[in-house]
């Protein structure tokens, strides 16, 4: 099953078993924001906290809970997340999304997913910025899965949407 | 007792079945959300596309006539089918869906006013929800609905104070989670002497048993044709003639309609006044070839078969995998369909789904489009293996060593 070994790679089993970042956080001062996967019922729930949502891209993560439920890979995709943008700035982050959702994007666009925005070059790779993706390139293999795509960016759209919702 | 399937026979008039899947044979567990096509359709529709096509009802010469008999024959059969006596109550829509929200749209709009209610089973397929949300939303209808027993079943202690004052019944007749066959002959007697009408979703029995439209006592019942072998992009609405003809249209434009004026327009007569635009003309001749072949394999033996299948999948599995299996439904074979829904060793059932695969085994995790179930089953969602006339005890044993497989692959 070799397939199957990039796509199960040790360290998102070990985040799905050991989610970091589980929980939730008071809201207020918290923002809560829940994405859905219609297609399979997949739930992640973003708890953010913000230093100063005036600050804008400028703001810092003071702290960020995920919860939810759904397959190994939409929760440790945002167990990954949690642990890689915690304690950085809006800004920062968003960068880390995108260099993310470029690595998955080649197929999540044929899927009809967003991958509107982009500051990728020419092959279409966005860089990573400050943040390195780390542990979060073990999730490359599910680009060879294209329906698991959506599993492993809803996390990421959730927080997008945290985003937006703490600056509306 | 009939005659036991030749599945091999069987499984050699279906094409697909000789694909090979991760180096597998193709174990496909997945025909209750679409089942696969014997050739005798294929050909069908090919004969009809080489030697018949052309619009229907339109022109006059030899092709458009050709193709106007073989829909109107097709339409014939179908009704045969389900035990209907008049060929014009079959209108012919895209998927069981669209009949559904046909119903909910013309007859309901038609029908319904604030505070009228609807009662629903608690585990319809969202297509039997949808539309009436939908008008609960637009005119304010009430949505009433029936519960769960723990047993899978429905609970039907509270029926009569459901039915009571209700304008309609609305129910699967087998669901599509926990293979529940509700007792829909009795609960359209009973719907019927509240005054409610009945409309049956039908889209899990009509392809697996005999279906009698008058002994269910059904007003309308919706069924799909890629569920019975047929095509895509082809269902059925069955209704009772008096309620058609009192029913406005429902989608309008070509074929619909008797006259047009600059100031309105008469509607044609029933079926062709719900069936607006051409038809799936192929795909209605490849529906008739998929109930021909299912009549001569013979309805009440295919039910036998999956009954015998669903039986061995729930002596078998459970007595392999112990606490590590989680069934869904009733966990006796009565009143029963062919599937079942579980999880799996904490194995989350998309991931499970993905390394069954690796081995050929095709099965669906997932909500099922029945959300609302899912939540009082309290999980997100299952997996779920269903068969048909082409799946024997040796797939049953192929998704149980796949099973063994996931396991030790997570090893949780």
């Amino acid at each position: 099953m070799s397939g199957l070994e990039d796509l199960y790679r040790e360290i998102i089993l070990d985040h799905y078993r050991s989610p970091r970042n589980r929980g939730e956080l008071p809201v207020p001062p918290a923002i809560r924001t829940e994405g859905l996967n219609p297609l399979c019922g997949d739930e992640i729930v973003v708890y953010l906290e913000l230093d100063d949502p005036s600050k804008g891209d400028d703001a810092t993560i003071t702290d960020l809970r995920i919860g939810g439920q759904g397959c190994s890979i939409s929760q440790s995709s945002a167990s990954m997340m949690s642990a890689a943008v915690k304690g950085h700035t809006v800004g920062a982050a968003r960068h880390l999304t995108k260099a993310f959702k470029s690595m998955m994007s080649i197929h999540e666009g044929e899927l009809g997913g967003d991958g509107s925005e982009s500051e990728a070059d020419d092959d279409g790779v966005v860089a990573p910025g400050e943040l390195p993706l780390g542990d979060l390139d073990a999730l490359k293999g599910v680009v060879k899965f294209p329906v698991r795509i959506k599993c492993a960016t809803l996390g990421w759209n959730t927080l997008l949407q945290g985003f937006d919702d703490a600056g509306g | 007792m009939s005659e036991a399937l030749d599945v091999d026979a069987i499984r050699a008039d279906f094409p697909i079945l000789a694909e090979t899947v991760h180096d597998h044979r193709l174990v496909f567990l997945d025909s209750a959300a679409s089942s696969q096509r014997p050739r005798a359709v294929l050909d069908a529709e090919e004969h009809y596309v080489t030697t018949s096509h052309a619009n229907v009802h339109r022109a006059a010469y030899t092709l458009a006539e050709r193709a106007t008999l073989a829909m109107e024959s097709a339409r014939r059969r179908i009704a045969r089918f389900v035990g209907a006596t008049d060929p014009d109550e079959i209108v012919f829509t895209k998927n069981a869906t669209e009949s559904l929200n046909l119903v909910a749209r013309s007859w309901g709009t038609a029908n319904l006013g604030p505070g009228d209610a609807v009662v629903l089973s608690i585990a319809e397929h969202h297509a039997n929800i949808v539309p009436w949300l939908q008008l609960a939303e637009s005119i304010g209808i009430e949505l009433r609905w029936i519960p769960l027993g723990d047993d899978g079943r429905l609970d039907l202690s509270g029926i009569d104070e459901l039915l009571d004052g209700a304008a309609l019944l609305s129910i699967t007749a087998m669901s599509n989670v926990l293979g529940t066959i509700p007792p829909v002959a009795e609960l359209a007697e009973r719907a019927h002497a509240a005054g409610a009408l009945v409309c049956v979703d039908a889209c899990q029995s009509v392809p697996h048993s005999v279906t009698d439209v008058t002994a269910i006592g059904a007003d309308f019942l919706a069924f799909s044709g890629h569920k019975m072998c047929g095509p895509t992009g082809v269902g059925v609405l069955w209704a009772r003639r008096d309620l058609l003809e009192a029913m406005p249209p429902f989608l309008g434009g070509g074929g619909m309609i008797l006259d047009v004026r600059t100031d309105g327009f008469t509607p044609a007569a029933v079926p062709h006044q719900f069936e607006a635009g051409t038809p799936p003309i192929s795909e209605i001749v490849g529906l008739a070839a998929a109930v021909d072949y299912l009549e001569s394999v013979g309805l009440e033996r295919i039910h036998a078969h999956e009954a015998e299948l669903t039986a061995y999948a729930l002596r078998t599995l459970p007595d392999r995998f112990g606490d590590d299996l989680r069934l869904f439904g009733p966990t006796d074979t009565e009143h029963r369909g062919g599937l079942i829904s579980f999880a799996f060793a904490d194995i989350h059932p998309h991931d499970l789904s993905q390394v069954l695969d690796q081995h050929g085994v095709c099965v669906r995790p997932g909500h099922h489009c029945a959300k609302p179930l899912m939540r009082v089953l309290g999980v997100g969602a299952t997996a779920r293996a269903s068969w048909y006339l082409y799946n024997d005890t040796d797939d049953i044993d192929a998704l149980a060593d796949a099973l063994d497989d996931a396991r030790r692959f997570f090893a949780i």
